[in-house]
């Protein structure tokens, strides 16, 4: 092939660097992708972009959301058709026309969000749509049976995957193992697989495990690519970086020729010295006073945030931190314990007490648990603040009007209006509305679960600006987070969990992530599943909040 | 609030401003597309029939349209409200035969007064309406199940007390006499009472917050709770107004009819009411709908269904064209919600 064209913006000087295992012209090895475009309607998502996926290598793929990865993901998978160019794979040109194509000519992608058959075994999980079966389509259980157990030892599974869980008690580590098998097994042998953004519901030592899985598959001649927004993950693991920008590509690098701030500038075409701002403005009063709290995920935490104060609460995937956030927020039953807000002790019979004492909670599944995707920002953004917003229950238009679009400018929501429909923006934005949401209420103590999660680089530098300003205005901010690097810049003081209790608090200058990690898991070095198994299926939650899906339907009843 | 402003400089788009469209667009933004597409149809129909029969489209013809589709009306407009709640009410037309009776059996039985009927009814209606919700939220019971309950055992308590025949005879009394004949600045009593309960309705929609909570609860029940929102209340509240308009409209037909009807008038409402919210553009995921959409839909089934009888056409066809508009409304719904066709429809 021929070397890639130089794309119109490339800005670094390094420009798109042919890989170093062929620069030649004789056909590169693997998999590539020759200046692929595609177009929706008017939107142009990907502008002829060339990039190479050699086999035996780890190729990352970053870029903010709305660069183009998911595209170009598709278009590998045969789910999205490109308008111009073509896929090859060892130097033949690859008919992708169907997901089915790209699975018989050895593609995998294993997807953000595993799809899991709640009711059935993993066994059935893995190999459905081609089960064993006998003559006259009899079910073969001998025979799955033993394909899994072989499967399971080949991949070295056997400990985290116990063959017989229903898909709905998997955790989500677990789910992800599910989709990782079906990849590995099929009839054709892999020579290409995607993983997209797999960590993003994994815990820290989960992550390991998943990384010593994907570096087998390199050794095998596997050509891997990895889409992340995780630098250190992509330092740790990818062999070439491949950047995306606004639908082109603005560089491929050896990651050993790199670093953060060079990737970063190819992401967003400026240098973000310092995502984070730092600050002490905590003060002396304490707004948040939770003690000896007990639900039935939740043992006996005491804890404190006071005005102007940033508390992180750190942990595993499973460790409760969600549910005591649901739980201060009225909408889990408090066994026993207190909860005190401003001095004043709370009943907390539903989220409605809790957001009237002054509380707010910006949940962790964005589009499940927070948002109206068919309403507009302006009805997102009022809904709490409707009780201030009317007179005789009617609702008060321009007041409301005033209130959504000044939370929208201070909070630079990009969309054409306030008018616009919440589900046509960027996850950036959409998390934009929750948090105007909240903000327009002004409460005492905001809770943030996992603010950040599937936000691009420039959003994740605008929230954390937020919640800066947020603890400067006086407001007691509780942030949860699984990314390290965030509680570690955002926190004034971090809680750690593991279990449903709190296991220690970590203080500015002492707080580093293994000392994090050392609380998170102390008592847990079995490997994978005891640490998920003792909080069973609340761990599920990541991938699919069953908690609030049983409700969901008509109302809670209790 | 400052935001590093480096951030800010290089993004394509502004943040969110105050753009109106302009011109034609915003005529479309302000009628709605789906709205646009019923005026449309409805100006097809009536331009249809008026070239067949030049009496379809005298007042008469009109006024005797509007009145015929009245009470299926009311059954809309509520059943609107219970599908933006994300729910479903099949029962409507059996809590009106049921009101429609106890209307004409408590006249009777209380010397002809005709107010303690209506009370009666509407009493009667709230119940209802109050035991379907609360079998959907306490029993954790699918919405289509639970009215479909109802359906049946509606109609049976309203064979059962008026032993399955017609019950009183009411138009010797001036308020029904006024409810099923009078007219009010040219219009039937009847299309007033609609035109009230639809506007009160839109209001209560679209302008009160409590409106806002109904379209939150239906479009994402989760997120309205943990925004504070009551679900079980607005559900039971919701439930409850439906039985009261079915009362409603259950004491309209008595009206009409003269006695009180169990079964007759009352059956096969539930279809005509669920097929003009859904024509009228509810998701029946709930979250989406309005007044305004059912109220054309209504109009439109109506100027249909009384062309097709002007023409002499078979009325076992208006059957079979109603059953293909409540399935082509909600093809078109699902074609646009851009839903992938495999498997079962969420």
């Amino acid at each position: 092939m021929t070397a890639p064209e130089s794309p119109p913006d490339s800005g670094p000087a390094s420009g798109p660097s042919s890989p170093p295992a062929g620069p030649s012209s004789r056909p590169a090895l693997g998999l590539v992708a020759e200046n692929v475009g595609k177009t929706f309607g008017s939107v142009r998502a990907l502008h002829g972009v060339t990039v190479e996926f050699p086999p035996g290598q780890v190729t990352a793929l970053m870029g903010e959301n709305g660069a183009g990865k998911s595209t170009l993901l598709r278009i590998l998978s045969g789910d999205h058709c490109p308008t111009e160019g073509r896929v090859l794979l060892d130097g033949a040109p690859l008919d992708l026309s169907s997901p089915t194509d790209a699975r018989r000519a050895g593609i995998r992608i294993i997807p953000q969000e595993p799809e899991i058959i709640p009711h059935v075994s993993v066994a059935e999980n893995v190999y459905a749509g081609s089960l064993p079966r006998r003559a006259g389509r009899r079910f073969d259980r001998a025979e799955l049976r033993r394909r899994i157990t072989a499967d399971l030892a080949a991949l070295g599974f056997e400990q985290v995957l116990d063959p017989d869980l229903l898909g709905s008690e998997l955790t989500a580590a677990q789910r992800q193992l599910v989709e990782i098998m079906r990849a590995l097994t099929g009839a054709v042998p892999p020579r290409a697989i995607a993983f997209d953004e797999p960590t993003s519901s994994l815990s820290e030592h989960e992550v390991e495990a998943l990384f010593a899985l994907i570096g087998r598959l390199r050794d095998q001649g596997i050509a891997v690519i990895y889409v992340s927004h995780r630098m250190k993950e992509i330092f740790r693991l990818a062999d070439r970086i491949a950047v995306l920008r606004d639908g082109t590509l603005t560089g491929v690098l050896p990651a050993a020729e790199t670093d953060e701030r060079e990737l970063v500038r190819l992401m967003v075409g400026r240098d973000l010295a310092g995502l984070f701002v730092r600050q002490d403005v905590a003060t002396d009063r304490v707004v948040l006073d939770v003690r000896r709290l007990t639900t039935d995920d939740v043992h006996d935490v005491s804890l404190q945030v006071r005005a102007g104060e940033v508390v992180a609460l750190a942990g595993l995937i499973g460790a409760g931190r969600s549910e005591l956030a649901l739980a201060l927020a009225g909408d889990a039953p408090i066994r026993s314990g207190e909860v005190l807000l401003g001095g004043l002790a709370l009943r907390l019979r539903s989220p409605k007490d809790a957001i009237r004492a002054g509380l707010g909670l910006a949940p962790e599944e964005r589009k499940a648990q927070a948002l109206f995707l068919h309403r507009t920002i302006r009805d997102n953004t009022s809904l709490v603040s409707l009780d201030r917003l009317r007179r005789r229950r009617f609702v008060r238009r321009t007041a409301e009007k005033q209130l959504a679009q000044e939370y929208a400018d201070r909070l630079r929501v990009r969309a054409p209006s306030i008018e616009t429909e919440v589900r046509t923006l960027s996850g950036g934005n959409q998390q934009k509305v929750v948090l105007a949401r909240w903000l327009a209420r002004r409460p005492e103590l905001l809770i943030l679960d996992e603010p950040t999660r599937g936000v691009d680089i420039g959003a994740k530098a605008e929230i954390y600006q937020i919640i800066a300003d947020l603890a400067r205005d006086g407001v007691a901010v509780l942030v949860i987070s699984s990314e390290l690097p965030e509680v570690l810049g955002l926190a004034d003081r971090i809680l750690v969990m593991q279990n449903g209790r709190v296991t220690g608090e970590l203080g500015r200058a002492e707080a580093s992530e293994e000392a994090i990690l050392a609380l998170a898991m102390t008592e847990d070095l079995t490997g994978p599943r005891s640490a998920d198994a003792a909080d069973g299926s609340r761990a599920t939650d990541a991938a699919g909040p069953r908690t609030t899906d049983t409700d969901a339907t008509t109302g809670v009843a209790r | 609030m400052t935001t590093p402003s480096a951030t800010a400089d290089q993004r394509p788009q502004a943040p969110a401003g105050r753009a109106r469209p302009t011109g034609p667009r915003a005529l479309l933004d302000a009628v709605g597309g789906q709205n646009l597409i019923l005026l449309l149809a409805l100006a097809a129909v009536l331009a249809l029939f008026g070239s067949l029969n030049l009496n379809y489209l005298s007042w008469n013809n009109i006024q005797v349209i509007a009145e015929a589709v009245t009470i299926a009306g009311l059954l809309a407009v509520v059943q609107t409200v219970v599908i933006i709640c994300g729910g479903l009410d099949i029962s409507v037309g059996s809590q009106a035969g049921l009101a429609s009776v106890v209307s004409a059996m408590v006249f009777t039985s209380t010397g002809s007064s005709a107010v303690l009927g209506l009370g009666a009814a509407v009493l009667v209606g709230a119940a209802v309406g109050l035991l379907n919700g609360a079998v959907i939220i306490y029993g954790r019971v699918n919405p289509t199940i639970a009215t479909l309950a109802g359906l049946a055992a509606y109609k049976g308590v309203a064979q059962l007390i008026s032993d399955g025949r017609a019950q009183g005879y009411v138009l010797g009394d001036p308020l029904f006499v006024f409810l099923s004949r009078g007219k009010i600045a040219g219009l039937p009593t009847m299309v007033w009472i609609l035109i009230l309960v639809a506007a009160a309705v839109h209001v209560l929609l679209t302008y009160t917050d409590i409106g806002r909570n109904i379209y939150a609860l239906g479009g994402n029940p989760t997120a309205a709770r943990l925004a504070g929102v009551d679900l079980n209340k607005y559900l039971l509240s919701v439930y409850a107004l439906t039985g009261m308009v079915a009362a409603v409209a259950g004491i309209l037909l008595t009206a009409r009819t003269g006695s009180g009807q169990p079964t007759s008038g009352s059956e096969g409402l539930e279809l005509q009411a669920i097929t003009a919210a859904a024509l009228g553009g509810c998701a029946l995921k709930g979250g989406k709908g309005g007044i305004g959409g059912t109220l054309l839909a209504v109009a439109l089934l109506g100027a249909l269904q009384n062309g097709l009888t002007v023409q002499g056409i078979n009325s076992f066809w208006q059957n079979v064209a109603q059953g293909l508009l409540l399935v082509a409304a909600v093809v078109i719904q699902q074609r646009r919600g851009l839903e992938r066709a495999v498997g079962l429809p969420a």
